[in-house]
């Protein structure tokens, strides 16, 4: 009985690395959800590069901008739609009650969540990337300056809205109404962010109500890496922003976290 | 040795005492029921007892901790079998119990639990694909995997068959006989007879009655119900001395259909929470 005791609990890391493990198997077996959050964001890039076709000066197409923006907002979907629904459900089927149980400790079950979002994010990349060069002319930077970029939008966006995903998860009541309550503020904002819609064509009003959020300044971050510098004409500063941008992302991940802190619950609120 | 000691547990939702004043003593290696209707406070106690919720007022000592404030290493020393649960849909029964055990300090080797909870034909079956029944077992062995000394059952046998319930007492009494103290809640009186050591009753938040299945609400000193036939038609009476009646009765001879009957435990508890029998 005393070894049973004194021997030493799993590292949190380690746990944090098995929930990711568990959680991917999980996520990656459902296969018309994989399916269907992956294909969205490329099918709408699809279906608006087939709409619009002009070309800005200097030779860039419609559809090579919308490529790039929709990467920001493929990691949104993949992380805080992802995340809005899932811990609404592991909210609603005892997951989170179980662990609650367990000696896991609390921090294990976002890392494990992280690992999840960091993964399919990067997947969902790929995917995008590979469309935006085979159908809309987009082409892999060289410098290594842009890849550096690349790598700290990707994370700070990857953690800002995984972390508000966590967050809005707690306002929904049920899972069912949990798709619901994220796709509302996602879909608002890819209109008011210049994603669906090019910047030059939105009121000022909308797109400085989308300057407050995340998702504007992931994709215009995304555009500053896979677009040519003459295209920093066409934004709403004239300039890519990169420092308003770590600026603005880097924000969202402190409000997301005091969100999270604040909001989370283990179980749904008593009836 | 004390497993849980309980004193003066209250807790209100809104105002409205759902746990009213509760003590409590379960010994180690006990398995202790807890018996009451719906609303009665069974789950709340239990929740608070598990650590899952808050309290108002009162001392909780749970392996001596108190569960409000315990850490990793208590939660490792219990076990909870969830009464609802549908999460890990996707795995299969294996790779649920491979995980959890990767939770704790010293867990049982995962193959063995498998078999202890009779899965072993399904380890490779993903957790959707079973019955209630067989869903249930996966829960226990998800709540010993790490070795508990205590096992928390909340109402595990509800919606089950006959059949189903009768394995999965056999499953509980096993893990009983290893000396595991076992806390379960339950409304039917057939499965704490069949499984506690103790019982204790509670309604409105309080406890009104407490001892073994045999002797709750005084059932075992009640008084006798003698029932016989005669010529002129049945025949009953209520008596502290059967064995003399009988006696006195029978010098005539054999009677016909004689039967001695105390109240059931089903009849003791409806007394005690105050529903007419």
């Amino acid at each position: 009985m005393t070894t049973m005791t004194t021997a030493a609990l799993p590292t949190t890391a380690g746990i944090g690395l098995a929930r990711g493990a568990v959680e991917l198997r999980q996520f990656f077996r459902q296969k018309d959800q994989v399916i269907f959050t992956f294909t969205l964001p490329a099918f709408l890039l699809v279906l608006l590069g087939s709409i619009f076709d002009d070309v800005y000066p200097g030779g860039v197409s419609v559809g090579q901008v919308f490529a790039a923006s929709m990467i920001g907002a493929g990691i949104v979907s993949t992380s805080f739609v992802n995340l809005g629904t899932g811990v609404a459900l592991d909210r609603e089927d005892g997951t989170l009650k179980r662990l609650r149980g367990t000696p896991m400790p609390p921090t294990a079950y976002f890392v494990g969540k992280i690992v999840l979002v960091a993964v399919a994010s990067l997947a969902e990349v790929v995917l995008l990337l590979a469309v935006g060069m085979a159908l809309y002319d987009l082409s892999l930077p060289t410098e290594a300056a842009r890849w550096f970029t690349f790598a700290w939008v990707f994370v700070l966006s990857v953690i800002s809205c995984a972390l508000l995903g966590i967050a809005i998860s707690g306002i929904a009541r049920s899972a069912q109404s949990a798709g619901a309550v994220t796709q509302l503020p996602f879909i608002a904002l890819l209109f008011m962010s210049g994603v669906y819609i090019p910047i030059a064509g939105l009121p000022d009003w909308m797109l400085q109500v989308g300057s407050l959020f995340p998702i504007k300044w992931a994709a215009q971050g995304f555009r500053s890496v896979f677009l040519p510098d003459s295209m920093m004409a066409q934004e709403a500063a004239g300039s890519w922003e990169l420092g308003t941008t770590a600026l603005m992302l880097g924000a969202w991940c402190v409000i997301g976290l005091v969100l999270c802190l604040a909001t989370f619950r283990w179980t749904n609120r008593r009836s | 040795m004390t497993a849980i000691q309980v004193r003066g547990l209250r807790k209100s939702y809104h105002d409205v005492p759902a746990v009213d004043g509760v003590d409590l003593d379960i010994r180690a290696g006990e398995v202790f029921a807890l018996l009451g209707p719906n609303g009665a406070g069974k789950t709340t106690t239990v929740e608070i007892l598990e650590g899952h919720r808050s309290r108002d007022a009162g001392d909780v000592s749970v392996l001596g901790s108190d569960p409000g404030t315990a850490n990793r290493a208590w939660r490792g020393r219990i076990g909870i079998v969830l009464q609802t649960a549908n999460d890990a849909a996707e795995l299969t029964v294996r790779e649920s119990v491979r995980h959890y055990a990767g939770y704790y300090a010293d867990p049982a080797p995962v193959d063995d639990v498998i078999e202890q909870v009779g899965l072993t034909a399904k380890a490779g079956a993903r957790v959707k694909s079973l019955s209630g029944g067989q869903r249930r077992r996966l829960d226990v062995a998800l709540g010993i995997i790490g070795r508990p000394e205590l096992v928390f059952l909340d109402e595990p046998t509800t919606g089950f068959d006959p059949e189903a319930r009768r394995q999965f007492w056999e499953l509980i009494r096993n893990l009983a006989r290893t000396g595991t103290t076992i806390l379960l809640t339950t409304h039917y009186l057939d499965e704490a007879e069949a499984l506690a050591n103790r019982v204790a009753v509670i309604a409105g938040g309080r406890i009104v009655a407490e001892g073994t299945p045999a002797t709750l609400g005084g059932r075992s000193t009640a008084k006798a119900t003698v029932s016989w036939m005669t010529a002129d038609g049945p025949r009953s009476t209520l008596t502290d001395t059967p064995t003399a009646l009988i006696a006195e009765l029978s010098r005539d001879g054999e009677l016909a259909e004689l039967t001695v009957t105390r109240p059931s435990l089903e009849d003791a508890y409806l007394e005690l929470i105050g529903e007419p029998a």
